[in-house]
């Protein structure tokens, strides 16, 4: 069998304005080709206005391990929220 | 289902107290509902199964073009024609989110399609049966698509992240399919009385094939209980079974036509259809590569890849070519 093409991570924008969002991934020679298969892998039902394709060997993780020291902080932040301040009603919205 | 005879183990399903801590804190959070991700620690059979049962699923897409890419050339109108062609084009786009799902776990594509291309690995039995007449076409998306809806929602809630979001993906298509084939099943039913006949003998045909698309009954499944234990498995084989002919029944009847099973009959006291058994024969033998297409879907899909090579190469010295010009500039 031929050596494996490269694989590639596709990323869609949707209709409404949002950020390119992570779909799945897809093997393809170069480029060009990994545009041309994600619009038929992952845009079949008009899923996007744009595409993004990102060489998979390029995309820098972080690590399950990293996953305390980089997100447990956050934790202790819920200040960080709205929810945590309780406004009088007679305020009212805010 | 798609993946019918998954191996998993082999062995019991451990408790929690002979499970090592790495172990242990692994299967609790299956227990709390949290996703595995591909790059965490998993056991070795946690992994191996997965590759199993996701290829096997990948591969079923696969080879499920070819009965229905049967008929593309011989729709009856164009319409039919466009429909049945996005339908088949969704399979393979089926096939490719598995895929791709599967490899997360560590194993290669080149792997996986060497592994269907030598018969080594295994697809669902259901395309290993022959597509007669157009109205086959109408059962395999009522039937056929119909069962895989059944078994594929509850897998979105599976316990590996990018199995469950390829399901996700999966099951929002996965409903045209079944619709338009019911849709051709109506016109038939509703035509004259030859097109009435073929549509009674597409269901005869596929019905009992249908029912056995479930697996094995749940005392002949060795492997049900450690996938279940794992939240790859959400269902027993059975209870989808009787899930599928509870929904199923009725739409048949809607139709006009007759379910073959002079032991199906709406049992009161359970709230079920009770149903005759299937010829679990047979589906061994399907499995084993005996039945009646096996051979055939084979060589198409090695032929496919045989007749592709040229094409695929080409694609790899375009890209070369275009690499090595942006290099010299």
């Amino acid at each position: 069998m031929s050596s494996e093409w490269p694989l590639w991570e596709i990323f869609i924008r949707g209709q409404h304005g949002l950020s390119h969002r992570h779909v799945g991934s897809l093997h393809a020679p170069d480029a060009e080709m990994a545009i041309n298969n994600a619009r038929d892998v992952y845009t079949r039902r008009a899923e996007g206005v744009s595409i993004w394709a990102v060489k998979a060997s390029d995309v820098v993780a972080s690590a399950p391990g990293e996953k305390g020291p980089l997100f447990d902080p956050a934790n202790s932040k819920v200040y960080r929220h709205p929810t945590f301040f309780d406004i009088p009603k007679e305020v009212g919205k805010m | 289902m798609y993946a019918q005879e998954v191996k998993s183990t082999g062995k019991g399903v451990k408790s929690l107290d002979e499970m090592d801590p790495q172990e242990r804190a692994f299967q609790e959070r299956i227990d709390a509902d949290i996703k595995i991700e591909p790059k965490e620690w998993m056991p070795d059979g946690y992994r191996k199964t997965l590759i199993r049962q996701i290829s096997q699923h990948a591969h079923s897409e696969i080879v499920g073009q070819l009965p229905e890419g049967n008929w593309i050339t011989r729709a009856p109108t164009l319409d039919r024609k466009a429909i049945l062609l996005a339908k088949v084009q969704d399979e393979a786009g089926h096939g490719l989110y598995l895929y791709c799902a599967a490899e997360t776990l560590g194993v290669s594509r080149d792997q996986m399609t060497e592994d269907l291309l030598s018969g080594k690995a295994k697809y669902s039995s259901i395309f290993n049966y022959p597509t007669l007449t157009w109205a086959d076409i109408g059962a395999i998306g009522w039937l056929v698509d119909g069962a895989a809806i059944m078994n594929q929602v509850p897998i979105q809630r599976c316990s590996f992240g990018p199995y469950s979001r390829a399901m996700i993906r999966v099951c929002k298509e996965e409903s045209f399919h079944q619709r338009q084939g019911y849709d051709i099943m109506i016109k038939l039913a509703n035509g004259t009385n030859a097109q009435k006949e073929m549509a009674q003998d597409a269901l005869n045909r596929w019905w009992h094939p249908s029912l056995m698309m479930f697996g094995p009954p749940d005392d002949q499944s060795v492997h049900s209980a450690q996938s279940m234990a794992w939240k790859i498995k959400m269902n027993t084989n059975d209870e989808l079974r009787q899930k599928f002919v509870d929904e199923t029944v009725p739409q048949a009847e809607y139709l006009g036509l007759t379910v073959p099973d002079p032991d199906l009959k709406w049992n009161e006291e359970r709230g079920h259809y009770d149903f005759g058994e299937l010829d679990w024969n047979e589906f061994y033998e399907v499995i084993k590569g005996n039945g009646p297409c096996n051979r055939e879907r084979l060589e198409a899909r090695q032929r496919a890849w045989t007749d592709g090579a040229w094409f695929r190469e080409g694609l790899v010295a375009h890209a070369e070519k275009r690499a090595s010009r942006v290099a010299a500039e």
